[in-house]
């Protein structure tokens, strides 16, 4: 049993810090932090790992060994053994030493709370207000008048000018939760209820996230769908608010779900036709610039679960 | 003394056996209207039987679906009805009828009493806990809803608010979580009461609280704690239909009203349940581990004020479960600090457990490995508790397959495995037959292996990111090969449990016979023959000490010149 739990942690470090065959970028692991709530939390996490595991090490030792050493031999001669009820010294210390672990245990905790929860916030900090909806982020910096969905760009945070970001949580419909491991714990968006947190990247780089509250729908696609959009030559052509697309020899995509048709008016705006579209876009436009893209059938389911988003 | 040895008949193992000729439909009419408590214990217990394998249908589905990434084994909507009937078939029709059978079945038995306080009551509990079990079942076939199957609750086992507001949910799926659920309750509190009468006033002569066996302690503070849990639920599902049906706002956001204070009422009654689902399981540990280890339980004073302690400040933690929700860091102190304080009476316990089976002799039947087992899960169990008690580490970690890891470890690792020693204990009780050992260790060796597979694994993908109720995921997160193996042991899990099946089946054909006591056992159960009569004693013993049969086999040094 020992061993498998050894093996485990090893291929938990592995995916943690080398990423057999994942990027990096995508393994979201607590124990990789990059914001300064992540490693608070991390600094408890290792603390209070150390003495459960101390306790795991004792309590199971004497179970091992009770397990071992009072069994019955087979040269038993079948007589019962002394009946011992109880000692009250023993029964003391194993009720002291737990409760001294606990204190202990409690006030680093406390101070943790009040660490990251009652954070001052920063004259540098940079706002950003949240809103879950049913399925997408909403993400607005109200000190720029900028609107955008599904993805956050905050600045890196300097020891000497600390420019943190505050985010105000809010919903508009069900309860949602913000989860970027990397950055902090997470969050709820509660619907009539207003939630603080903040993030302090230390460096520069792709923190992926994820709601913690189970989507009905097809979240995991609708991710992955925006990465294709970044990942092949969309980007070249096509700008998108919110990602790395920027190119203007096609259509501005941004709020591409409140027009009425694709490709000015050629088709009414739905999900097949937007599909079909980047499928072949010469079907419905011959002599059109935008070649096929030459995806496979999960690449377009997901390219397009992540279009529909573009309200 | 003299009483009690009357209680040992001369034709012993004497089986309680049909008259010749009667026909199926007496037999079944007999056990529909019967208000014995041991055959409603067996009827209990069954019951939970059989949703715990339909409980493990859906995990088996929920496993294979998400073995691989990018699955499409089942729709996103179908996944989140599996989640959701998985988590309410095991609490509600699985866990606690196993809890409630026993507690049945045993406690008349073990305090020397000829029945529960309240026979009818009793029926009328099992019936109601029945019958919505069935209700909440018929939502697969009932209703309109959602496309596929049926109507199933899909909200989630705790189903929060406002998700299961009209706006959200539109069709009847939270209907028949909120009413075949409340009506259980009904039932829950009617065998409460029961419970708790029965101990408090039907002891035989010279059993006074402190000369009680602890699985009767246990069971009067668990009774207690049903009644006090069970209200808050009822109260929130009678107000969640209010809100879906005449005009109500209590947990309508739209309208103002709060998604926070369904999480308060619901987690009220969702913590001390977790501690009415696992006391039981101590209850037959502090029963089964003296008896395979030769020796009295160590301390049992101390157990009793520990159980006691568990009780009450096991209802002051319940906020644990919101953490994340945005409440104060006073009040996110607040319950880290008392989370983490019922640890030490429960810690406390698994120290008098390792003091019972020391300087003893121990045999490893089934009952004592699946015992074994159980000291050695809830201990990791206990720990992971203590992680999650850790407020910010619960940030990173709840609504993560690290929080999914720690409860099966307590409600498979520890009160599974509890549940399974209990019945290889005292199914030669209850049906006069053993079961077969070496299917038993078959059981336990393969449904040991499976559960870590499953459940040490699965702590891991927790750590990587990974949320819960997600029905697929993409494959560049690193959680595919470890999902994978986390449905491996499953399957492992499944074979035990069919194995366990195969074995009730066939040894209540074929086993061995038990005799009253097969166990060399001291508490007043294994006095009576295998199965019991139906008025269990001829004449109400008396006793005076914990264990009666220990004084009766030892009458040279009985337990009153030492207790």
């Amino acid at each position: 049993m020992i061993r498998i739990w050894l093996t485990m942690l090893l291929l938990a470090q592995q995916c943690v810090y080398g990423g057999a065959q994942t990027d990096p970028s995508s393994v979201t692991s607590v124990f990789a932090p990059e914001s300064t709530p992540a490693h608070s939390i991390l600094h408890l996490v290792h603390f209070v790992f150390v003495i459960t595991g101390s306790i795991f090490v004792v309590v199971f030792g004497l179970l091992v060994y009770a397990v071992v050493r009072f069994r019955r031999r087979a040269d038993d001669d079948g007589k019962e053994p002394a009946q011992v009820y109880g000692s009250n010294p023993v029964e003391m210390a194993w009720t002291v030493v737990p409760l001294l672990i606990v204190v202990v245990l409690t006030l680093t905790t406390a101070r943790i709370i009040q660490d990251i929860q009652d954070a001052p916030k920063p004259a540098g900090a940079l706002d950003v207000q949240v809103v879950g909806h049913q399925f997408w982020w909403e993400i607005r910096y109200p000190k720029y008048a900028i609107v955008t969905a599904n993805e956050m760009h905050v600045p890196v945070s300097l020891a000497h000018n600390r420019t943190p970001t505050f985010l105000d949580l809010r919903s508009a419909d069900v309860t949602h939760s913000f989860w970027v491991p990397r950055l902090a714990g997470k969050t709820e968006l509660v619907p009539n209820k207003i939630n603080t947190m903040w993030i302090e990247p230390q460096r520069t780089g792709l923190f992926l996230g994820q709601c913690a509250k189970y989507c009905a729908a097809s979240a995991p696609a609708v991710a992955a769908g925006r990465r294709v959009f970044e990942r092949t030559s969309c980007i070249n052509c096509h700008a998108l608010n919110g990602t790395a697309g920027n190119g203007r020899f096609g259509p501005d995509l941004t709020h591409l779900m409140s027009r009425d048709t694709l490709a000015s008016g050629v088709v009414k705006n739905t999900a097949e036709n937007l599909r079909a579209w980047i499928k072949t876009p010469d079907r419905f436009k011959p002599g059109v610039l935008m070649p096929a893209m030459n995806l496979n059938d999960q690449e377009l389911d997901q390219l397009v679960a992540y279009l529909v988003t573009l309200k | 003394m003299d009483t009690l040895a009357h209680q040992i008949p001369s034709a012993a193992g004497m089986a309680e056996v049909a008259p010749p000729g009667k026909a199926v439909l007496d037999h079944l009419h007999e056990w529909v209207v019967t208000v014995d408590h041991k055959k409603l214990g067996l009827m209990y217990i069954i019951y939970a039987i059989f949703f715990l394998l339909v409980g493990g249908v859906e995990a088996m589905m929920i496993r294979f679906q998400l073995a691989v990434p990018n699955n499409h084994l089942v729709s996103p909507q179908a996944f989140n009805q599996l989640f959701t009937m998985h988590g309410t078939t095991m609490i509600f029709l699985a866990a606690m009828p196993f809890i409630f059978g026993f507690a049945n079945y045993l406690v008349p038995l073990m305090i020397g009493a000829r029945d529960m306080a309240f026979p009818r009551l009793n029926a009328f509990g099992f019936w109601l806990t029945a019958f919505g079990g069935l209700l909440l079942y018929f939502s697969l076939i009932g209703g309109e809803g959602m496309a596929g199957a049926g109507s199933a609750p899909d909200v989630g086992w705790f189903a929060y608010s406002p998700l299961t507001s009209k706006a959200f949910s539109k069709g009847h799926s939270t209907d028949y979580w909120t009413l075949g659920v409340l009506v259980g309750g009904f039932g829950s509190i009617a065998t409460a009461i029961n419970i708790l009468t029965t101990i408090i006033c039907l002891r035989c002569p010279g059993m006074t609280l402190m000369k009680m066996p602890l699985l009767a302690w246990l069971y009067l503070v668990v009774g207690g704690m049903v009644l006090f849990a069970v209200s808050p639920l009822t109260a929130a599902q009678i107000m969640l239909l209010l809100d879906r049906f005449l005009g109500a706002h209590f947990f309508d956001t739209q309208a103002g009203g709060s998604a926070v204070l369904w999480m308060h009422f619901f987690w009220i009654f969702g913590h001390p349940e977790v501690y009415i689902l696992v006391i039981p399981a101590f209850a037959f540990a502090s029963e089964i581990i003296p008896v395979f280890s030769r020796k009295a339980i160590f301390g049992y004073p101390v157990m009793v004020g520990a159980t006691v302690a568990i009780g009450f400040v096991s209802v002051s933690v319940w906020a644990h479960h919101m953490f994340a929700v945005g409440m104060s860091s006073a009040s996110n102190t607040f319950f880290a600090i008392s989370t983490m304080l019922v640890g030490v009476p429960t810690g406390m316990k698994i120290f008098n457990w390792i003091g019972t089976m020391w300087g003893g002799k121990i045999r490893f039947a089934t009952p004592m490995l699946f015992s074994i087992g159980f000291l050695c899960q809830f201990l990791i169990a206990g720990l992971t508790g203590i992680m999650l008690a850790a407020t910010p580490f619960d940030w990173q970690l709840t609504d993560s397959y690290f929080v999914i890891a720690h409860f099966h470890y307590v409600i498979v690792g520890a009160i599974v495995f509890m549940i399974f020693a209990a019945i290889y204990y005292w199914f030669p009780k209850a049906s006069g037959r053993m079961l077969d050992e070496t299917l038993g260790k078959w059981h336990f060796w393969m449904f040991l292996i499976g559960f870590h597979l499953t459940f040490d694994t699965m702590h891991i993908p927790g750590i990587l990111g990974m949320p819960r109720r997600i029905y697929t995921y993409a494959a560049d997160r690193g959680w595919g090969t470890l999902n994978m193996i986390c449905t491996v042991g499953a399957v492992f899990q499944a074979a035990g449990l069919l194995v366990f099946v195969l074995n009730i089946v066939r040894s209540l054909r074929k086993g061995q016979p038990a005799g009253n006591d097969p166990w060399d056992a001291w508490t007043l159960e294994w006095a009576t023959p295998s199965p019991p009569p139906e008025y269990n004693f001829a004449e109400i013993p008396m006793v005076r000490s914990r264990r009666p049969l220990w004084d009766l086999k030892h009458p040279t040094d009985p337990d009153w010149k030492y207790e």
